[in-house]
């Protein structure tokens, strides 16, 4: 597989590290329920069948952390974009 | 004498070939020497020479003989070569024969024309498929040692070497335009296409020689002989600059993003590899486009006695004819259900060779097909066995009148093609089947490759030319060239008809379908009946198509032959998946130079070379090399040695070599925040100037890590992770930083590369530090004190750092220079130490020291302890978020009867305590469910002169002074230890602060 990086461009899969599912958000710790949702979001993920969106970190490039989207079928990629941008962005 | 021994073989053609008769080539089989020609394979030279029955069967040792002519090959399996370099179980359709070539023949005792294990023919009901799973169901004991060792010595191939492997193996990347997989009429005329037009294109070829079946067939194109037209083909290809062409070249695997796994044969044609020259290479190529156009595989038809050396796939006998000039027998009988055989006994006849008989499975053949046949034709016949001990004498053939023997030395099978579709179903996609060629072809192949020629399911010279070029003018318009070449060539489009017949149920004989494996007809309905019913239960109950030929011929015969018995069609019985490597790799392919010292890179400290001068003892940690321990001579043993250092560190002063620890320099406004976050005590607080220890829990609440950070400036930091998880931490950091807090004001970078660090221990260090640090810097204790921090100059005016931390209990500092200063600072360290007795140390040393303080290291932080389990419960701030604190809190990191770090000595001190030794109550059975902790790090201690240990022990800080036994089952030693606080020095710390 290449991840089309969008600092360095396509590159092979061995330069990458996965980390999985992009769609949790780190909870408040100051929240009443803060335990449960801590739970969530360290262990409970999905599993989907089809495009997923994940983190993968280009530890052998940029040092990026990316937000990748991906089918889990095929591999196709979709769309890449940087993890810290969704922050600023917002 | 010479010229005899030399001649080229009582079955080779006088004249005619691919081969080159000026050049003569000397094997061996069995030590037998033969000759061949420059241009034979093994198999084409071992079939001139007469040798036709060559190999023994798998399960039932019966005799084999060459089948096909390319990779698909079941029975001629050899070993090759010898020593190192013996390698079992290769093709000889597939060896390429070279001067010196050694030939064994395997799986037979004491030889394949006399192989007393025959006998297993004998009791063949009893071994038929999933026979190993009913036989030797009992007793369940006897299968490890009586039942599975006799198996293998009865059944099984060749022998591997027992010796490392003398070669080398490469790794290479390459990219290109277009892939073009396979050189024979499709895919040089893709490869024209896209070459032509200016494209990065690259050819691989599994053969030495490129052309595929223009290679083997009396056929034309333009005019001119096939092979003529191919060889002016690949010289135009060659002056192209951006084509690349690979024979020898195996495209093995399909995986995403257009990557494709290819071996090649570098030197497997020579009987040793040249100087610097690889084995073999792998090459990973990234293919913007890729044309498969790998042809097809000749299957042949199931009938009684269809294993018998002679019987042959017609395909192959038409390439021995043409290419090889080997005629593999003297009278044939061709047996086909399609007009390729009628092809092979056209050639045959046109070489002068004697056709007894064409039986041919469908009632009427077209008249294009029978045209300039004048000898013997039987219609709606088929052959139901074969006789002759050893190579087949006759052909039993049942025709529409009557049952007769046809004598004959040789019989062309001639069963129908199966496209090679391997490659483009890795991804997954199902084959579908085609009624009017009777074969599997692929519809949907992965993204950005096309399918052209006989792997198409074209079966005619003229379809695949043309389609090899369409499919080399899309891959390359679709990447913005324009093709430059209009319309293919001229070539003969012979008709390809076929009527499916697979299997001669009149057989009585044993009937084979998988040749390498033994599985035979009767198998397939064995397998039936007892219900396995699917392809891939009956591939796995039969091993059907799981030898090393991955049943590439025979595997639709199978699967023909069970969807006539269960009564569905083919479509519906579906074939088994393809799945990577398309044929054999050798495992030391994958490895390339990733072996021995070469497994991973090493990385050395600044002082590797200085230590190496002093005889040191060097350990790997992580990808580290460190010193151990530096012996002197006197010292008895490591023990010796270590102790030596230990007392010298801890009563004048030594220095050791941490530059292995992670170190990152952080920048920025929101440093200290950040770090509050990443550790569990609070880093904003830190003044200039200071440094503070640290320790950081993953999100789960477990320990991850620890280490110091000291604060340089207001707004910028230095910290230090351990040895073994600096990668971590900082992929970890990262992810905080770009994904959780990106609105920080924080930079970081590593620096463990950058700084050369080492700590100087001992009650003399500052004595012996002041000689080389500049005047004008104070490092009094007033001035400097316990975790103190800053920058310094040393030997007038170089850079460095000071930290005041200690891993040992004594007064200890660290010092960092810049990487470049490292083995300088060693021998400036030792001069100036040296009226102080400064000793280097290793990380035994360390160990030692920092056990006896009680510091916790990788063996305790072992990703299933909590802070609190290490004692470090009280550094967690209760003021502030951070990774980890949320569900460190939950009830089951909190528990009481948590194990948790204690330290332990034995109660007779003289006895030695062992790491990963369990503690049990003193007077309780030793089982696991008394098991109550397990001592992590045991040292002798220098200072207390016995054993000392550190251990997790269930509600260890309530156990103190209680009495345990220390079991170690695997040793048989049992040790008495009493409990203690993990701290056997200078517990109030008076010494660190002096």
């Amino acid at each position: 597989m290449r991840i089309p990086c969008p600092y360095c461009g396509p590159r092979d899969l061995r330069e990458f590290a996965y980390l999985g599912d992009a769609s949790v958000e780190r909870p408040d710790a100051a929240a009443p329920d803060a335990l449960d949702r801590f739970v969530d979001y360290v262990y409970l993920r999905n599993n989907p069948a089809g495009r997923h969106r994940e983190y993968w970190y280009h530890g052998a490039g940029c040092q990026s952390w990316l937000v990748v989207s991906r089918d889990t079928r095929t591999h196709e990629i979709f769309d890449v974009e940087p993890a810290a941008q969704k922050v600023t962005a917002s | 004498m010479t010229a005899r021994t030399t001649t080229p073989g009582r079955f080779r053609l006088p004249a005619g070939g691919l081969i080159d008769r000026s050049k003569s080539v000397a094997f061996s089989l069995d030590r037998r020497r033969l000759y061949g020609f420059a241009g034979d394979t093994l198999a084409s030279a071992l079939l001139a020479s007469g040798r036709r029955l060559v190999a023994r069967s798998f399960k039932y040792h019966r005799p084999r003989g060459v089948m096909s002519a390319g990779s698909e090959e079941p029975n001629a399996l050899f070993e090759l070569r010898s020593g190192a370099r013996r390698e079992p179980n290769t093709k000889a359709t597939t060896v390429e024969l070279y001067d010196g070539l050694e030939a064994t023949t395997q799986n037979a005792w004491p030889s394949v024309h006399f192989d007393l294990r025959r006998g297993n023919a004998l009791f063949s009901p009893l071994i038929a498929a999933g026979f190993y799973y009913k036989t030797f169901m009992w007793p369940a004991s006897f299968w490890e040692r009586v039942y599975e060792p006799l198996i293998r010595h009865a059944a099984g191939l060749g022998r591997a070497s027992a010796v490392a492997d003398p070669d080398h193996y490469e790794h290479v990347n390459a990219f290109c335009d277009v892939l073009v997989i396979g050189s024979g009429p499709a895919g040089v005329m893709a490869a024209l296409a896209a070459g032509r037009a200016g494209a990065r294109v690259i050819v691989c070829d599994e053969d030495f020689m490129f052309g595929g079946r223009l290679l083997r067939e009396r056929l034309k194109v333009d005019g001119a002989p096939a092979s003529a037209w191919v060889r002016a083909a690949l010289d135009e290809l060659g002056t192209l600059t951006d084509v690349r062409l690979m024979a020898r070249t195996t495209v093995f695997g399909c995986y995403d993003s257009g990557i494709y796994a290819a071996l090649e044969r570098v030197s497997d044609h020579l009987a040793v590899p040249p100087t610097h020259q690889p084995r073999q290479r792998l090459w990973r190529i990234v293919a913007k486009r890729a044309v498969l156009a790998a042809g097809a595989t000749e299957r042949g038809i199931v009938f009684g006695g269809n294993d018998r050396p002679g019987v042959m796939l017609a395909g192959a006998v038409r390439t021995y004819a043409n290419r090889f000039a080997v005629i593999p027998g003297r009278r044939f009988v061709v047996f086909t259900n399609n007009n390729d055989g009628w092809r092979t006994a056209h050639d045959l006849q046109a070489c002068g060779v004697d056709v007894a008989a064409i039986i041919e499975t469908r009632d009427s053949v077209p008249q294009s097909v029978s045209a300039g046949w004048n000898g013997r034709i039987e219609l709606g016949s088929a052959i139901v066995a074969t006789k002759g001990a050893g190579l087949v004498r006759a052909a039993i053939v049942q025709t529409p009148r009557a049952r007769e023997t046809i004598a004959c030395d040789a019989i062309a099978v001639a069963g129908g093609w199966n496209p090679n579709i391997n490659l483009a179903c890795h991804h997954g996609g199902r084959p579908a089947w085609r009624e009017d060629i009777a074969a599997f072809v692929h519809t949907t192949p992965p993204p950005a490759m096309m399918i052209a020629g006989a792997a198409n399911g074209a079966m005619t010279l003229a379809a695949c030319l043309d389609e090899g070029l369409r499919a080399g003018q899309a891959a390359i318009e679709t990447l913005g060239f324009k093709s430059r070449v209009e319309k293919p060539p001229k070539a003969d489009d012979e008709a390809f008809s076929i009527r499916p017949f697979w299997h001669v149920r009149e057989s009585r004989q044993k009937a084979f379908v998988d040749f390498q494996n033994d599985v035979s007809a009767q198998d397939i309905e064995l397998s039936s009946r007892e219900g396995f019913r699917s392809v891939e239960h009956l591939k796995r109950y039969t091993t059907l198509g799981m030898g090393t030929d991955q049943g590439r011929s025979t595997n639709v015969l199978g699967l023909a032959t069970l969807a006539h018995i269960t009564g569905r069609s083919i479509s519906e019985t579906g074939i088994t998946s393809f799945r990577p490597p398309y044929a054999p790799v050798a495992i030391g392919a994958f490895a390339g130079h990733h072996r021995g010292s070469a497994f991973r890179p090493i990385r050395r400290t600044p002082s590797h070379s200085w230590s190496q001068q002093q005889g040191a003892v060097f350990m790997e940690t992580g990808p580290w090399l460190r010193a151990q321990y530096f012996p002197h001579t006197g010292d008895k043993d490591w023990l010796d040695a270590v102790i030596r250092e230990v007392r010298a560190v801890r009563t004048g002063v030594g220095f050791c070599d941490v530059s292995t620890l992670g170190k990152i320099e952080l920048q920025g406004a929101d440093v200290g925040v950040f770090l509050d976050r990443l550790y569990v005590n609070t880093f904003s607080t830190l003044p200039v100037g200071r440094a503070r220890y640290g320790l950081m829990l993953r999100e789960d609440g477990f320990a991850f890590d620890d280490g110091t950070v000291s604060r340089l400036a207001d707004d910028r930091f230095f910290m230090t992770t351990t040895t073994a998880n600096a990668g971590r931490v900082f992929q970890h950091m990262q992810f905080c930083h770009q994904v959780l807090w990106s609105e920080l004001d924080v930079q970081f970078v590593s620096a463990t590369d950058q700084w050369a660090q080492f700590s100087i221990v001992g009650p003399k260090a500052r004595e012996a530090l002041r000689v080389l640090v500049d005047a004008q810097c104070d490092i009094s204790n007033e001035a400097f004190p316990y975790m103190a921090a800053g920058e310094i100059t040393i030997c007038s005016g170089v850079t460095a750092r000071l930290y005041r931390i200690s891993f040992s209990g004594e007064l200890a500092y660290e010092i960092g220079v810049p990487a470049r200063y490292g083995e300088t600072l060693v021998r400036v360290l030792m001069q100036a130490g040296a009226p102080f007795g400064m000793m280097p140390y290793g990380t035994e040393a360390l160990s030692v020291m920092r056990i006896e303080k009680g510091h916790v290291a990788g063996n305790e932080l072992d990703g299933r302890t909590t802070a609190r389990d290490l004692g470090l419960g009280r550094m967690m701030s209760t003021k502030k978020d951070y990774i980890g604190r949320v569900l460190a809190a939950r009830p089951a990191l909190i528990g009481p009867d948590r194990m948790s770090l204690v330290g332990i000595r034995p109660t007779d001190q003289s006895q030695r305590l062992r790491a990963g030794a369990h503690l049990v109550p003193g007077n309780a059975a030793i089982d696991a469910s008394n098991d109550q902790g397990v001592i992590t790090s045991v040292a002798f201690s220098p200072s207390l002169n016995h054993w000392i240990g550190l251990a997790l022990l269930q509600s260890g800080a309530a156990r103190l002074s209680e009495r345990l036994k220390a079991v170690d089952p695997v040793r048989a030693n049992h040790v008495e230890v009493e409990i203690c606080a993990p701290c056997f020095i200078d517990p109030q710390g008076e010494r660190l602060r002096v």
